[in-house]
């Protein structure tokens, strides 16, 4: 007790200040791109990037700029511009924020940078299509669209041939407006570094699975961001090299992200950006800990889709497979994995009013849990940028009784 | 030994004292804007009108939104938590319990011994709820008390199909401009009431026997309206709108 109180909180994650880092420079990177001689693409989360970073392009993402935004709490004004240009409240806040960002330059960085060209792939909903024409006219830049069919239970031949002809597509498009051939060999090292990383994110992820886990997906949220923005880089894979070793290294002295850690729950759908510390303060003070979610690990989950000596094409169908793309039995298959792999009590549903692809169906996959594996789940209606649809005393109600139901 | 409970919603604070698993008192009166006043007074006045003193209360366990302010109470504990255990104290064969407040609508399945086995809330809206009655009725121009009993004199109940309280409001309105018998609307409106509580009820699977609970219980009309929609039967206890300051006085006494 008393070494624990000595050193300057070891519950602290020390990969943190480094991740912060590497961001910054990301974004300076991105910001001075043009004086650079550098192109920069603008790209869905779900997008394949690692083209992208083999054809020496900066990808920007407005999702994670979005998240950035959210996290700042500056959601609320920018989705209310957009909402003054005529966008509907009940567009997903990451794009009311960002249309609205691009404007008057405005968010926690200015803005980001303009982009030269667009990339986006429908495998994570709908609404990107439309954002990202918007942005194309806005900008006048050329947007390429990457079309990933519905998973609904076996990735067919047909759908599997659609999209490597896309991929090839993509790779013709790219070699245009870089206005340079791309080089086999490095795409092969990109995809290689890529893989690694993943599997590396899934190494920190499962590193949960231990009790008391050392790390909470309120964490995992945070740490997600290089992977979704530069996986495929050697940095990427040096820096979750590091995160796993600091992993092993609080196993190893038993440090827990959670003091008393007695429930183990499972996070869904997007984190709240501006209450994470008030949502994990809230559960850690009934003893329970966020010890995993669907989120973050969308970014490693299809892992095992992946062909490292034939990257381009098994990507193709492994981008297509990501979580919120397969049909409710698919997910429902994933979730149980999860609850049995981190051992957990209790689901959290976070039933989040923009994302209707991954919001829907939370009630059914619910039932199901409570009638398969027979845990039970609470649901928290929010927004993940957008405040307004958050109100801190009824969320803290359904937090406080479904933790004294599962404590009775 | 002596504990109380204390619930503080929205419009109104309860209290609830028992002795040895029985009721000695309750008490309800209105919240106000200061929910910490609210609590030290519904208890204070519960007190004189039992001739208790402070000292003689050995726990009191706080709840409803206002829980927290409460800094009096040895403990806060959620409605959700303190509904089921008041529900189960009154009447222990109870497996299913509507509680319509003031300003959010739950439903909350128990097993036997009164643990919560699952629950929903409506909070994000003010139709199924306690406050649309209230808008509804000064619409109508009709005491609230008398409100729901009007139901009975209807014919053919009209059909409200606005769920938002400001637009049922104005369709409210254009039905008594085309001279609808005032008796089908105030009918509509609490079968309206009970479609937006019985899919949530529904959503987690209604259990017999159903109690109802909440200031809305007392409205005839409303729990008619729920029977008719979740084809069952549901009681009522005359301590329903306290059932949850009783479920917090009874878990004071587990302490
Ligand atoms: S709707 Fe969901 S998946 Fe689509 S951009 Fe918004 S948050 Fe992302």
């Amino acid at each position: 007790m008393t070494d624990e109180k000595k050193a300057s909180d070891p519950r602290k994650i020390k990969s943190v200040r480094r991740m912060k880092e590497i961001m910054t420079n990301y974004y300076i990177g991105a910001k001075t791109a043009r004086e650079n001689g550098k192109k920069v693409a603008w790209i869905t989360s779900g997008g394949p990037v690692e083209p992208l970073i083999a054809m020496d392009v900066i990808p920007v993402y407005p999702e994670n700029h979005g998240a950035m935004i959210g996290a700042t709490k500056m959601g609320v004004d920018l989705c209310e511009k957009a909402e003054e240009m005529g966008y509907s409240r009940d567009l997903c806040s990451y794009a009311r924020a960002d249309i609205a960002c691009a404007t008057i330059n405005g968010g926690p960085i200015g803005g980001l940078p303009e982009p030269d060209f667009l990339v986006c792939c429908n495998n994570i909903c709908g609404t990107v299509l439309k954002w990202y024409e918007v942005v194309a006219r806005y900008y006048n830049v050329p947007l390429f669209i990457l079309d990933t069919p519905f998973v609904h239970g076996k990735f067919t031949d047909a759908a599997k041939k659609y999209v490597i002809q896309q991929i090839n597509e993509y790779i013709e498009f790219l070699e245009n407006v870089c206005g340079k051939k791309a080089d086999p060999d490095r795409m092969d090292e990109v995809g290689r570094l890529s893989v690694e990383a993943q599997r590396l994110w899934q190494k920190v992820l499962d590193a949960a699975a231990h009790k008391p886990a050392p790390i909470s997906a309120f964490d995992a949220f945070f740490h997600l961001a290089l992977i979704v923005t530069l996986r495929g880089t050697q940095e990427t894979v040096d820096y979750y090299k590091g995160l796993s070793t600091e992993m092993e290294e609080r196993i190893a002295n038993n440090i827990a992200m959670v003091k008393n850690e007695k429930y183990r729950l499972l996070w869904d759908n997007l984190p709240v950006w501006y209450r994470t510390r008030w949502l994990s303060e809230k559960f850690a003070s009934h003893d329970a800990c966020l010890v995993a979610d669907t989120y973050t690990s969308a970014w490693s989950g299809v892992l095992h889709l992946i062909d490292e000596d034939n990257f381009l094409e098994s990507m193709a169908v492994a981008y297509s497979s990501v979580y919120i793309n397969i049909s409710l039995d698919m997910m429902i298959d994933t979730l149980k994995k999860m609850i049995k792999k981190y051992d957990a009590d209790g689901l959290v549903m976070h039933s989040n009013r923009s994302c209707k692809p991954y919001s829907l169906g939370q009630y059914d996959l619910s039932r199901m849990v409570a009638k398969q594996i027979g845990i039970p789940t609470l649901i928290i209606e929010a927004d993940m940028v957008d405040e307004r649809s958050f109100s801190e005393s009824q969320i803290e109600t359904r937090i406080d009784a479904f933790m004294e139901t599962l404590k009775a | 030994m002596i504990t109380a409970g204390i619930d503080i919603g929205s419009i109104t604070a309860k209290a609830a004292i028992i002795e040895d698993g029985k009721i000695k008192g309750t008490l309800v009166d209105f919240t106000g804007y200061n929910a910490k006043d609210a609590g030290r007074r519904v208890f204070n006045a519960l007190l004189e009108k039992l001739g208790l003193n402070a000292p003689d209360i050995k726990a009191l366990v706080a709840t409803g939104y206002g829980r927290n302010s409460v800094d009096f109470a040895d403990k806060s504990l959620t409605e959700i938590t303190c509904h089921a255990v008041g529900a189960h104290f009154i009447a222990p064969e109870t497996r299913f319990i509507i509680d319509v407040g003031g300003q959010d609508s739950k439903v909350i399945k128990i097993d036997g011994s009164g643990k919560v086995i699952d629950f929903a809330m409506n909070d994000k809206c003010a139709a199924g709820t306690g406050r649309f009655l209230e808008v509804m009725a000064r619409a109508l121009e009709v005491d609230l008390d008398e409100f729901g009993a009007l139901c009975a004199h209807a014919n053919t109940p009209a059909n409200i199909s606005s769920i938002c309280t400001v637009f049922a409001e104005s369709e409210i309105i254009s039905l008594i401009s085309t001279g609808e018998k005032r008796e089908n609307i105030i009918a509509g409106i609490h079968d309206s009431v009970a479609s937006r509580i019985s899919a949530m009820a529904r959503r987690v699977g209604v259990e017999i026997p159903v109690m109802m609970t909440g200031g809305v219980a007392k409205n005839i009309g409303a729990v008619h309206a729920l029977e008719n929609k979740l084809e069952c039967e549901i009681t009522v206890s005359t301590y329903a709108q306290v059932n949850g300051a009783i479920g917090a006085a009874v878990l004071a006494s587990r302490r």
